[in-house]
């Protein structure tokens, strides 16, 4: 019994020392070594000394930020009006299908969306507003970026609200809470953990952007992600790419313990 | 005469085209324990559902202290709910899950603090006030679920099959207790069960619905010892149901045998029903019995024998008896023209009181 468990356990553990323990060891080696295969701490003193990758970080935090707000925003009162719908699932359905198309085709089509002879140029032509530009603007930026992670967003905030136990709502009606006192003191907190769940999902992929960053920011927007595979492609400077890895994943695990341990609060002990 | 508190006239529930309540009528008296009684999917929920006002009628009126409530909505009526599943709030302790409705209400915090107490005594609960809900039992959650009603001082409780989760024990000491409570608070209660034994237990009133009809109200006394129907006769206890004619006043055959009764007012010769419960009949010897028979089986539950005897006809009669017998021996069923009830076909529950009333005038 106990040997076949650990059989079971074998393809799991080998998943996680080959594609998550050893890529986490090497990116944490590669960085501890500077462009000419030297051991040295430098690539962690240039990155905290110099203002370039510091405003980077900050850039990138923000963005993250952004990104994840704007798709909250959007994304709770999707997921509540979904909820209350008769064919729920098809309509979540609807929302989940985009994922299934790959990012960068998505990408792509958006430039053909967005570019100067794009569709959206030529609407505003015929109706008299002239051309402009769109593609390459913080803007644009945001709205693709948000677009793409609506739908991580809206599923587990979805998932929380449908777990929610109607007579709840009822019992707050019953006890004189108004429908916005029921909402902010009954609906709200239970759907937290899907909240929480959401700005993991979309938070933790946006501080590491670097498509959409160049293909629709243009460049505008230098996030860590945009660093990171500048060091590797080009400038074959592994190390420092390395370095920033090494940031992004600590910037993660701040992230996800951060939300992490307020679920626990929110469920215990409060 | 006491004041009536509620009442439904000609209340009716549909939902698409799934009639689920149909004509109810009823009045509620402020401060009496009532109980909707009925079997599943009859229609009790609904009712507690359109007194609270998470349902609108379909057709007809609920009047609340004399005004009607049709359209006034769940979170302005003066009515709270114990929901069948407790529906407390997870993301809050015992003392919020108590609180909540004092809140919203703007009641000044000290108040709250003093009030929730004294619920929480009231529900024997003190001192559980920190705890999570999820680390209070079965029936410390339902006594939560009841103090985060009665704390708002509601003119009318609804509790929901409140005590159906709970194991048989409990259940016999928070009949006890939500009885002793009601009579203390002098809160109107409307219990629904389809417990039986519950409802002849706590009730001042019951109403026995069935198909979405009210098939009879009354105390439980009355309602036990005159059903007024097959249907109620079978469902509230124990009983033996047969065939019979009236064959005039106070005398009824069954099995082409005539019986003295204490029934009348009803047609000569009429085709009727006639119901004896099992603790009314006794077993005699075979002289001395009015009916003759064979024991078929006996079982003994604690504080009588359940014995079962066959007639010369072939018919089975249920008897609870607290004397022994023997399975296979001959014997007499004795009982009293006080323990035959006779129930006509088809019977509307004003013309059984009417009916009722005219020859209990009259001896
Ligand atoms: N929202 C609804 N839509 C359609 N039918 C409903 C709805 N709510 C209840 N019903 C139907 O109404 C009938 C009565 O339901 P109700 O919940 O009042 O029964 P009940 O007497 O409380 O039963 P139980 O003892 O099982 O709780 C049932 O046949 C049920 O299927
Ligand atoms: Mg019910």
């Amino acid at each position: 019994m106990m040997r076949q468990k650990t059989l079971f356990i074998v393809p799991y553990l080998l998943w996680i020392v080959l594609f998550v323990l050893a890529p986490l060891i090497l990116i944490f080696y590669q960085s501890l070594y500077n462009i000419n295969g030297q051991f040295t701490l430098d690539n962690y003193t240039t990155y905290l000394t110099s203002g370039v990758y510091l405003k980077m970080t900050f850039n990138s935090v923000w963005y993250a930020f952004l990104i994840t707000l704007v798709t909250l925003v959007i994304s709770y009162p999707t997921a509540y009006v979904l909820n209350r719908l008769h064919n729920k699932q098809f309509w979540l359905l609807l929302v989940i299908l985009p994922t299934w198309i790959n990012l960068l085709l998505k990408t792509y089509a958006f430039i053909g969306l967005f570019s100067r002879t794009g569709s959206i140029n030529q609407f505003l032509r015929f109706v008299g507003l002239g051309s402009h530009q769109l593609l390459f603007t913080d803007a644009s930026f945001m709205f693709v970026a948000a677009y793409i992670e609506i739908p991580f967003m809206v599923l587990p905030i979805f998932n929380s609200l449908a777990e929610i136990n109607p007579s709840l709502i009822n019992a707050s009606k019953d006890l004189g809470a108004s429908q916005w006192q029921t909402f902010t003191k009954v609906i709200w907190p239970l759907s937290m953990p899907g909240v929480k769940a959401g700005i993991q999902a979309v938070f933790i992929p946006s501080l590491s952007l670097f498509m959409i960053t160049r293909l629709i920011g243009g460049n505008r927007v230098i996030t860590l992600g945009t660093a990171i595979e500048e060091h590797f492609l080009t400038t074959q400077n592994w190390g420092m790419g390395s370095t920033i890895g090494v940031v992004l994943i600590i910037a993660m695990f701040i992230v996800m313990f951060a939300t992490g341990e307020a679920k626990q609060k929110g469920g215990h002990t409060r | 005469m006491t004041e009536n508190i509620m009442e439904f006239r000609h209340v009716g529930k549909q939902y698409d085209d799934n009639v689920v309540l149909r004509d109810i009528n009823f009045k509620i008296e402020a401060g009496k324990f009532y109980t909707l009684l009925g079997p599943s999917g009859s229609g009790k929920t609904t009712i507690l559902r359109l007194i609270a006002g998470f349902d609108q009628p379909t057709s007809g009126e609920i009047y609340f202290a004399g005004q009607e409530i049709n359209d006034v909505p769940a979170n302005r009526r003066q009515v709270n709910t114990v929901f069948q599943d407790y529906a407390l709030f997870p993301h809050m302790n015992v003392a919020e899950n108590v609180a909540f409705g004092l809140q919203i209400k703007g009641v000044k915090k000290s108040e709250i603090k003093r009030r929730v107490d004294e619920a929480l005594q009231l529900v024997q609960l003190a001192g559980y006030g920190a705890r999570e809900i999820t680390a209070m039992s079965g029936g410390q959650r339902q006594r939560v679920a009841i103090a985060r009603a009665i704390v708002n001082e509601p003119q009318v409780l609804l509790l929901d099959e409140a005590l159906s989760a709970l194991d048989h024990k409990l259940r016999v000491q928070m009949q006890t207790e939500l009885r002793q409570l009601q009579r203390k608070l002098g809160i109107t209660f409307i219990f629904v069960t389809h417990d039986q034994e519950e409802a002849l237990a706590m009730s001042d009133q019951i109403m026995i619905i069935n198909d979405g009809k009210i098939q009879q109200s009354g105390t439980p006394v009355d309602i036990y010892d005159e059903p007024l129907n097959h249907f109620v006769a079978d469902f509230i206890g124990e009983s033996n149901i047969v065939p019979g004619i009236m064959k005039k006043d106070y005398l009824v055959a069954i099995n082409g045998q005539d019986f003295k009764c204490v029934d009348a007012g009803m047609r000569p010769n009429e085709r009727v029903e006639v119901v004896i419960r099992p603790e009314d009949l006794d077993i005699t010897t075979v002289e001395q019995g009015q009916l003759v028979g064979t024991v078929d089986t006996q079982l003994f539950r604690g504080v009588d024998y359940q014995i079962t005897v066959h007639d010369v006809r072939d018919h089975v009669w249920k008897i609870n008896s607290i004397h022994k017998t023997t399975v296979g021996a001959r014997v007499g069923i004795s009982f009293d023209p006080e323990d035959i009830h006779v129930m006509r076909y088809n019977e509307t529950e004003a013309d059984f009181d009417a009916r009722l009333d005219s020859y209990e005038e009259g001896e």
